[in-house]
């Protein structure tokens, strides 16, 4: 594993593992238990792909009674455990470790209400995000955050990573649209936070929960609020020149008070790798490709089309289409979403980053991403949810060449120290998970890490649950709670007091 | 008895720092509009941020503002909508209510009370749109979370931790919000005279239309009369508002007279004059009445509200109204018994939620909890959360009690 430290196992769980697994098929009888090395293979990665572990043991509990029991078995034992939902995570975060239980929430899989009046699904956390729209677009419903993996993607994992998508400008993030979980503590204890009620009565601990990778609780229930599907969508395929203007095209439509649907720039290799893949009819002489999707009643698409058609010629597009028809739409988006395999295509590899900048920042770090493919001698392609500032540089390789995995993941970690350098963060939606474990320095000062560190240890104080994710360096709870007074020196004397 | 007004981050952190090496509690302090809520408070000595002022950053194109955390709010409204912008959640005024004056409040305590208002049901709370934060813990330690862009998952998302906290965990120095563009038209369309049941379902079926409505309220009969001057008259008005580009916003408010043509006579309120109305619902106006008389915030399922209250109504003389589809209930005790127990164990038969008091007389504030009292697994959590920011129980103690 390139160089990746994960915590030392621990030998006294790797030496009762016989007795752990078979404490775990009491607790979780049947097939729910998995052992065997190579059936155990399945598990050993998520989307993250460049690392491997074999777990401990894999254990796909079906009740709440039997998470709990689990953790509360693992916590007495001193036993780590790795969430998983359905392992996509781009950030390793479902990464196994030696000598972990694998706790794997695929059989939690059923949606067990749907309140129509009220607007809410409530959904075992194993349901794939997609399969919530499934459940209630007979009625004209879809549940908004839509990540790219949303046909796998696991409404717990959603969660866990906060997770984004194309729509989430408009529509908000996956802390916006639940509205209540129920977890399981590493305790084993069962907490319910919020329900079919807006926020929370004593501290936002939903809001901490969502995006927390796994380190705090386990998810076996969530509650979602679901959207009426907008009457119609049309979508803009606009042009220019250079990524200033495009960049430029973006801020005054939001300065004209339009939040699209969607809004999503490409960058000339992207856009070369995507028209080449799937024939979207795509211009291939703009340093810039602007997809601006517009959802809403006709009248009101109509409207803002003009208005946003109007933006783009006075920031100097060259092309500028409107689908005039469904099925128009759809091929103006074929080639953005066929973006990842289309750059699978002219490279062996590809190493998807995921950093967020303030859009204006947009020429300044492309311009710092061409220097830095020179340094490294490796290509890079960009798609860009350009609504919001969050980039996904495609750094194109080769793994059978040695040393080229190293190079790239340099080359991401020099480009995400750019986009923390403009004033913005090193991850907007794939989460931190192992990847960008060791970068987090970059954005916080030892201070900043241990505080969030400390919240950790009102959840999970001996650091069992996912650890090695997150954080570039584990401290104990007990060192972590120390206070260090420096005295009842009175506050700067010149206070004003009254 | 001393009042620190530091005005720049730098001070508020060495005044914790000193209250925490003196374990010396402070009171955390804004304009103070919110001061009535919770349990009251004795501390020795008042940290007062009012002069922690000043928007530091504010970009519209790229929808961010940067604020020390004792500006004003006005003062931030106001340069927003200078240039067509606003805090899209609508944080509300609780100064008419708790008998201050209106126009009061911080940017850091938008936050430290998670406000919003009637556009909750469709934009979220001043939780959805807070991107990063600079704080100081009651360990006397400064920390950052978050950032300026609106999509960011770098670790914990420690600022919405700071939503609803009232000020228990740390102190706000700087606060990060999102701004979104002030819609360009707003209509709103009344049906009148509809009972607290046919309101509800009436509101049901606009939510679940694709009409994109932004905030749904049930005014019953003799309540509507206290908004906007009394400009809707006596009657019952359930209140849908429709907001964005002006050709929109005439086809989904023709599209809901087509759809609730059957429920009961329509009006159309267009303007100023809708937008004083959802001012007035925000803030609570109804019972805005300089009286000590009990007054609940009560949030729950939206199907669920008026039932409750049905019920409620059967053992104790309230008067009530309804916003965010019948899911968020003001509750005026008319007898002057907040009547907790009551009220809180019929929220637990309908679904669950939280009820807080958010006007009494201090004497009720200090015997009952004001915040929905958590079961205990969760309020160990929390306790454990407080210990791991303010060990010593310096912020605000017992505030949240």
């Amino acid at each position: 594993m390139s160089g990746l430290a994960m915590p030392k196992p621990d030998d006294a769980t790797m030496r009762r593992r016989d007795e752990i697994v078979a404490d775990m098929r009491i607790i979780v009888p049947g097939e729910g238990v998995v052992d065997a090395a190579n059936s155990m293979r399945a598990f050993e990665s998520d989307g993250l792909t460049a690392y491997r572990q074999l777990p401990l043991v894999v254990v796909l509990p079906q009740t709440v009674a039997q998470v709990s029991r689990v953790l509360k078995y693992c916590n007495e034992r001193n036993i780590r455990v790795v969430p998983r939902g359905s392992g996509t995570s781009l950030s390793g975060g479902a990464l196994p470790l030696e000598d972990a239980v694998l706790l794997v929430m695929s059989r939690f899989n059923r949606i067990l209400a749907i309140d129509f009046p009220n607007r809410t699904v409530v959904a075992q956390p194993g349901v794939t995000n997609l399969g919530i729209t499934t459940a209630v677009e007979q009625e004209g419903f879809y549940y908004a955050p839509d990540p790219s993996s949303q046909i796998a993607c696991s409404i717990g994992g959603n969660v866990a990573e906060n997770s984004g998508g194309v729509h989430c400008l408009k529509y908000g993030l996956t802390a916006n649209n639940v509205l209540g979980i129920e977890m399981v503590l590493m305790s084993g204890e069962v907490v319910r936070l919020g329900g079919s009620h807006l926020d929370a009565e004593g501290y936002d601990l939903l809001g901490v929960m969502t995006g927390s990778e796994g380190l705090l609780g386990v998810v076996t229930e969530v509650t979602v609020r679901i959207l009426k599907k907008p009457e119609t969508a049309r979508a803009l395929l606009i042009g220019f020149p250079t990524s200033e203007q495009g960049g430029q095209c973006v801020a005054d439509i939001i300065g004209a008070g339009i939040i699209p649907g969607g809004m999503e720039m490409m960058d000339r290799p992207a856009i070369h790798a995507a028209e080449d893949f799937v024939h979207a009819g795509y211009p291939l002489d703009v340093e810039a490709l602007l997809i601006v999707e517009l959802d809403g009643p006709g009248v009101e698409v109509d409207h803002l089309i003009g208005l946003v058609e109007a933006i783009a010629y006075k920031n100097g597009s060259t092309t500028c289409r409107i689908s005039q028809s469904e099925q128009e739409r759809l091929s103006f988006w074929a080639g953005r979403k066929a973006a990842f395999p289309a750059v699978g295509r002219i490279s062996p590899d590809y190493y998807c980053m995921d950093g967020t900048i303030p859009r204006k920042e947009l020429p300044r770090v492309l311009a710092g991403m061409r220097e830095l493919s020179e340094k490294y001698g490796l290509g890079v392609a960009n798609v860009f949810h350009a609504g919001d500032g969050n980039l996904h540089p495609l750094i194109l390789y080769d793994a059978n060449v040695p040393g080229e995995l190293d190079k790239a993941e340099s080359f991401g970690a020099d480009i995400l120290r750019l986009c923390v350098k403009v004033g913005g963060v090193l991850t907007g939606e794939h989460g931190v998970g192992v990847e960008k474990r060791d970068l987090m320095p970059e954005m916080f000062t030892q201070v900043d890490l241990d505080q969030q560190m400390r919240v950790k240890c009102a959840f999970d104080p001996n650091h069992l649950l996912n650890p090695g994710k997150v954080f570039p360096q584990l401290r104990r709870c007990a060192e972590l709670g120390r206070m260090h007074i420096s005295g009842g020196k009175l506050p700067f004397p010149d206070i004003p007091r009254f | 008895m001393t009042t620190f007004t530091p005005t720049t981050s730098e001070e508020v952190l060495s005044t914790v720092a000193w209250a925490v090496a003196e374990e010396s509690p402070l009171e955390i302090l804004g304009h103070g509009s919110k001061r009535g809520i919770g349990r009251p408070l004795q501390t020795e000595h008042t940290l007062d941020l009012s002069r922690l002022s000043g928007v530091t950053l504010y970009e519209p194109a790229e929808l961010v503002l940067s604020a020390k955390s004792g500006t004003s709010l006005a003062d931030i409204e106001k340069l927003l909508a200078e240039n067509g912008q606003q805090l899209a959640f609508e944080p509300m005024d609780y100064g008419p209510l708790l008998g201050g004056e209106p126009g009061k409040g911080t940017i850091g305590g938008v936050l430290a009370a998670n406000l919003s208002g009637p556009r909750r049901l469709k934009a979220g709370a001043a939780r959805d749109h807070i991107l990063g934060i600079n704080v100081v813990s009651g360990r006397g330690e400064a920390f950052k979370s978050g950032g300026r862009v609106v999509k960011n998952v770098t670790g914990y998302d420690m600022s919405k931790l700071m939503a609803n906290s009232w000020g228990t965990l740390a102190v706000l120095t700087d606060v990060t919000f999102k701004v979104l563009p002030a819609a360009e038209t707003e209509v709103t369309l009344a049906i009148r005279g509809l009972l607290d049941d046919a309101a509800a379902a009436a509101m049901a079926m606009a939510l679940g239309s694709s009409a994109e409505v932004s905030s749904a309220a049930h005014l019953p009969e003799r309540i509507a009369a206290r908004v906007a001057g009394g400009s809707l008259g006596n009657d019952a008005a359930t209140l849908l508002r429709v907001e964005g580009f002006g050709p929109s916003v005439a086809y989904r408010i023709a599209a809901l007279k087509t759809l609730l043509g059957k429920a009961g006579p329509l009006e159309e309120i267009a303007g100023e004059a809708s937008r004083l109305i959802w001012r007035d619902v925000r803030d609570c106006r109804p019972f805005a009445d300089n009286s000590e008389k009990p007054v609940w915030r009560v949030s729950m399922t939206p199907g669920e509200g008026h039932q409750m209250v049905l019920t409620l109504r059967m053992q104790a003389a309230v008067s009530a109204f309804y916003d965010w589809q019948g899911g968020l209930v003001w509750l005026r005790m008319e007898e002057g018994d907040p009547e907790a127990a009551l009220l809180r164990g019929l929220l637990r038969k309908h679904g669950g939620g939280h009820a807080t008091l958010v006007r009494a007389a201090p004497s009720h504030r200090a015997a009952l909890p004001v915040f929905e009292p958590q079961p205990p697994a969760l309020a160990a959590l929390s306790e454990r959360l407080k210990q791991e920011f303010d060990p010593k129980n310096i912020l605000n103690p017992g505030r949240m009690a």
